[in-house]
């Protein structure tokens, strides 16, 4: 398993960690994208981004429907607490071509694996500047499992 | 004449952290230009060396993103808005 200097964490309920996991699994063996908006340090809305490149190494938010999703996010006064996509076949690690195009440094970019496909694994990263640092996740209050690879 | 400009959070350095600001331009590149001159730092962020709309940027006249309409030469008129954001992407 690839590991980063854990700065931090972030915090899920169940309902929505299983949301990332379920929408993840919905588009096997392409990978999905979505976002998640926060209030006053709660989950807002969670909202799943067609993947516009439709690939299974590869993600592209459509621009549209990103569009509307962050006019909302802007107009509610909400934050972008996190951005995410899965890797279907590789560990929960940003790619060389995540940290380049992460342009959201405010954002946590979470990654959800189904590497191994009967144990899905959630890790959120800090990506500014090149530099990749991790959030310990934790869902309802307990670490969530980070895998083995 | 003044077009409405949505500012995403990595550009707000360059609007003393507006997230909306307004501008001028028939065209989005007077627009870009226009903004430039008020807010250093715009063009370099939009455009690279070539004169090109950078590849990961998207910039959208209201709903329609600008690749579809006509590049930089998108023509603009009084009350459009445009929206900037960095493309969402990666492995």
């Amino acid at each position: 398993m690839t590991r980063a200097q854990i700065e931090g964490r972030l915090d899920l309920d169940t309902e929505t960690y299983q949301a990332l996991v379920d929408h993840a699994r919905s588009d096997f063996p392409f990978e999905v994208c979505g976002l998640l908006a926060a209030h006053e340090g709660r989950l807002a809305k969670h909202f799943e981004i067609p993947n516009a490149a439709r690939s299974m190494t590869y993600y592209n938010m459509d621009p549209k429907a990103m569009l509307h999703a962050m006019n909302e996010i802007d107009d509610q006064g909400w934050d972008l607490l996190a951005i995410y996509h899965s890797h279907t076949h590789t560990e929960a690690f940003p790619s060389a071509t995540d940290v380049e195009l992460a342009f959201y440094p405010d954002a946590v970019y979470l990654i959800v694996s189904l590497q191994d496909a009967e144990s899905p694994v959630i890790r959120g990263f800090d990506i500014v500047d090149g530099r990749i640092t991790e959030r310990a996740v934790y869902v309802d209050g307990s670490q969530a499992p980070v895998g083995n690879r | 004449m003044a077009i409405e400009v949505r500012v995403p959070t990595i550009l707000r350095k360059h609007t003393d952290g507006e997230r909306m600001v307004s501008g001028d331009g028939q065209t989005l590149a007077q627009l870009i230009e226009d903004l430039d001159a008020r807010h250093p730092g715009m063009r370099d962020a939009l455009v690279d060396a070539e004169g090109q709309l950078h590849r990961f940027i998207n910039v959208y006249v209201d709903d329609e993103d600008v690749r579809f309409l006509g590049g930089l030469h998108t023509p603009l008129a009084d009350g459009d808005k445009v929206s900037i954001l960095p493309a969402v992407a990666g492995g």
